[in-house]
């Protein structure tokens, strides 16, 4: 049986790695003393992967996780366990059963939410609320990228920009991520201040991812549906 | 959310920014108005290495168990930090409240090996601390020593108040009462230090004066008040069994060192190699009893989630109840994901059959430590492994399989001589050979046998306390002697050999048998930017010599000088049970060549059973 797991990463936690998450919930879990499966061999180890890796000095209120279980209590059962024998700053939200040969979450991850605000002392020149809007409104944005070969490519990341608006200082962002294509918020903010002409200091962002989706749209029509929703609450 | 000592911007600008954070699970948070005393326990090197410390995870555990106690770590902060840290004047802090080491009752320090002592000054530094006790007023914490290097305090005496010497878990909550009965009375700090150096085991550096001959060799030590005594004597717990163990040790986030649950099943050795400080420091050997062992590894287990346990002590193979023991863990846990480990197995048909049920036979290797290559030398360390045993085992091993091999070997041993030196080759050559004798079809490939060698360093409280030392081109020539003499052999494509630098192991032969003189070059070394001085890529030899030229103290005298026998040692004022008399038998003893028993064959009367317990008094 496929378990979907959601969790919230947040306060001093954002300074420990995606590996280091891994590793976390490989402890919470048997802390917890849920019934989950192993590999077998002589270094057998628990069947889970992330949807997808969030960065050190990121927040998220919406991680996602899939883990292999023989047996598993309730979902509120299981939350509960699971948070009880956690650490303050990761916080599990839903423990959902996948139907039957789904498709692990990272290899459906299609789009994400970010909430991006600057940094105090950080912030842009004056104005740059309705610049950014406008930014937004061109039908293209080259950057240049450095691929893994160290060489440099450009691109234009505007089509994996599905959304976005500004409120309060606040940026809220719904952009393409996963293998297909995925688009950092500092990337976009670099473009921005670079054809402003304005530095974009490092650590200037505070970055908060809000959700995960996959994408369940025909061809050529987007629907954009969170992860969890994949899964059925156990009762 | 608790706050952080760190800026957001710090934090992301170095290394590993969770060594930093605390928060761990099983971290002990209190509330610092409600407790009487704030003690910080570091180990002075990075938060992997120190967090893979059994000892600081009990006392923390022990500590912490009292109320009017509030015990934090603290680490040695990287080169990364450690930079920035100067630059913005960040005070060290301590994980769990993140508040300044400075502001503390206590600042416990464990010392567990030489090359750590400039980090020492580095947490002092950091700290805000003075880096002397004479400098030290009531504004700052009392800085305390403890673990393997306080059998030797001498180089650091001028840098700690106290120095606990002997296990922790006997008199530190008799020290804290002291302390409050001294900070109720208002008294001065130097009374807290008269109090204090009347409790067994506590040793007050300050209230001792030493005066030395001419030739440099120590004179007296005289205490300098009536409350300290004139011989200190290490602590011990009697009991492990019925004592402290941490069953809730934090779990860190990171990956650590020695990242698994650590069962420690004894403490000390029955085997009394000569070469060997902790089989003559921690006598006499004491068992835990199997049940606790059993109760504490399902706590454990439990309480920390980790994927694998690992059994602890100096000589796993004389636990009395091993076999029990590991069928047990197998049992219970090997079904449940939970990988075991057993170091410092001697391989034999138990250790095997163990082994093949716990670990890849084809990728997992097996460790020998003859320690030297000849079986005279052997005799001379007392190290009871023969030929006949080495060849068994392996032999055994590699009929079962195993095809990779790892010798470990000390070079610069007293009375070594080349024919001692060139065994260590012919006993990996004969390994080699054991290996192709197992019918090819049978065989694993070709087999990997890895040779290291260490360069040997008479320690404090061993036999070999009075031996010399080789010079860095002796024992680079000894290496060099082995390396040739396995190229010359048939099957030098088997087998690979490594050896060390000597640079560091002259170091740590200054600092192990070093007196009060060596202080001032450890501080000038510090200043001069020594750290990390244990990690290869950090050391940097030139500022050493430098420190030992301008201080004016010759590293030979600690190092390559004949040792009278009736030579008085900076140590010489510690009473670890062991005697003066017994190491000297054994340091005549090794000389001949001559063997002794070890202690459940026979009782060689070294003097621990003063202690009244452990396997002295088994029957």
């Amino acid at each position: 049986m496929n378990i979907r797991v959601k969790f919230r990463k947040y306060g001093n936690l954002r300074f420990i790695g995606h590996l280091d998450t891994m590793r976390y919930f490989q402890k919470a879990i048997r802390r917890a003393g849920l019934d989950v499966c192993y590999s077998e061999g002589f270094t057998p180890h628990m069947i889970m992967s992330f949807a997808q890796p969030l960065g050190v000095g990121l927040e998220s209120d919406g991680e996602y996780m899939d883990i292999r279980v023989n047996s598993t209590p309730s979902s509120a059962e299981a939350v509960r366990l699971l948070n009880k024998n956690g650490a303050e700053g990761i916080e599990v939200l839903s423990w959902r059963e996948l139907p039957e040969g789904s498709k692990n979450a990272m290899s459906i991850v299609a789009a994400a939410d970010y909430e991006v605000r600057f940094r105090e002392g950080c912030e842009p020149p004056e104005g740059w609320e309705e610049r950014f809007a406008s930014f937004l409104q061109r039908t293209e944005i080259p950057v240049r990228k450095e691929t893994k070969k160290k060489t440099v490519q450009e691109m234009d990341i505007r089509p994996w920009v599905y959304a976005c608006e500004v409120r309060d200082g606040l940026i809220f962002l719904t952009v393409s991520t996963g293998s297909a294509g995925n688009l950092k918020p500092e990337l976009l903010l670099q473009a921005f201040a670079e054809q402003e002409g304005w530095e974009l200091p490092r650590f200037a962002l505070l970055v908060r991812r809000k959700e995960i989706y996959a994408d369940l749209g025909a061809e050529g029509e987007r629907k954009l549906v969170p992860l969890e929703e994949l899964g059925a609450e156990i009762g | 959310m608790r706050k952080l000592a760190l800026s957001d911007e710090i934090l992301m600008s170095v290394e590993k920014p969770a060594r930093y954070i605390g928060g761990e699970v099983n971290a002990v948070m209190k509330d610092k108005e409600r407790v009487d005393i704030r003690f910080a326990m570091c180990f002075p090197d990075v938060y992997e290495i120190g967090m893979s410390h059994l000892g600081i995870q009990i006392l923390y555990d022990m500590f912490n168990r009292r109320d009017d106690i509030w015990c934090e770590r603290v680490y040695s902060p990287w080169n990364d930090l450690d930079k920035l840290m100067r630059e913005k004047q960040i005070p060290l802090f301590a994980l769990e409240s993140q508040d300044p080491v400075r502001d503390f009752d206590f600042l416990g320090i464990t010392i567990q090996y030489e090359m750590c002592y400039t980090n020492i000054l580095q947490i002092l530094d950091l700290s805000g601390i003075p880096l002397t006790a004479a400098e030290r007023t009531d504004e700052h914490p009392f800085v305390i020593g403890g673990g393997p290097c306080t059998y030797n305090p001498e180089p650091l005496a001028e840098f700690f108040d106290l120095f606990y010497i002997g296990d922790g878990e006997t008199i530190y909550f008799d020290l804290m009462d002291k302390y409050l009965e001294w900070k109720r009375s208002g008294a001065a700090r130097e009374d807290f230090l008269r109090m204090a150096a009347q409790l067994p085991g506590i040793y007050v550096p300050s209230l001792y004066e030493v005066n030395y001959h001419e030739d440099g060799t120590i004179a007296a030590m005289e205490p300098l008040c009536p409350e300290a005594p004139r011989r200190v004597r290490k602590e011990l717990v009697l009991d492990v069994t019925d004592t402290y163990y941490p069953e809730k040790p934090v779990v860190p986030f990171i990956q650590i060192t020695q990242d698994r649950v650590v069962l420690e099943i004894q403490r000390g050795c029955i085997r009394g190699c000569r070469f060997c400080q902790a089989g003559m420091l921690y006598r006499p050997t004491r068992e835990r009893e199997i049940g606790m062992l059993k109760r504490t590894a399902h706590a454990m287990l439990k309480n920390t989630g980790y994927d694998e346990i690992s059994l602890s002590s100096l000589s796993t193979s004389d636990y009395s109840h091993l076999g029990e023991l590991v069928n047990f863990l197998i049992e219970e846990f090997g079904t449940r994901g939970i990988r075991i480990s057993l170091p410092s197995l001697r391989i034999d048909a138990f250790s095997l059959d163990v082994m093949g049920r716990i670990q890849d036979v084809k990728k997992s290797s097996l460790t020998f430590a003859p320690e030297a290559g000849s079986q005279r030398m052997r005799d001379v360390i007392n190290k009871g492994l023969t030929e006949e045993v080495i060849l068994s085992g392996a032999g055994q091993a590699f009929d079962g399989g195993w095809s990779r091999v790892k010798l470990y070997f000390m070079l610069g041993l007293p009375g070594e001589t080349e024919e001692d030196i060139k065994g260590i080759a012919h006993l990996a050559q004969k390994i080699a050979e054991r290996y192709y004798e197992v019918p090819k079809e049978k065989r694993n490939g070709k087999c990997q046998i890895t040779v290291s060698t260490s360069f040997f360093v008479p320690k404090p409280f061993t036999p070999f306390q009075w031996a010399r030392m080789c010079t860095k081109e002796e024992f680079l020539d000894r290496a060099y002697i082995v390396n040739h003499e396995m190229k010359e052999q048939k099957n030098h494509k088997s087998i690979r050999y490594h050896w060390h630098e000597a640079d560091v192991t002259i170091l740590e032969g200054v600092l192990a048998r070093g007196d009060r003189k060596v202080g001032a070059v450890i501080r000038r070394a510090y200043e001069k930017g020594a750290l990390f001085d244990s990690w290869t890529e950090n050391f940097r030899n030139e500022l050493w010599e430098e420190a030992f030229a301008e201080c004016g103290v010759d590293p030979d005298f600690y190092t390559v000088r004949e040792r009278a026998l009736d030579e008085r040692f900076p140590w010489d004022f510690i009473d670890i049970g062991v005697t003066r008399g017994f190491l000297e038998r054994e340091w005549k003893r090794a000389q001949e060549g001559v063997v002794t028993e070890n202690c459940r064959m026979k009782c060689s009367g070294c003097g621990a059973a003063s202690y009244g317990g452990g396997v002295c008094h088994e029957h």
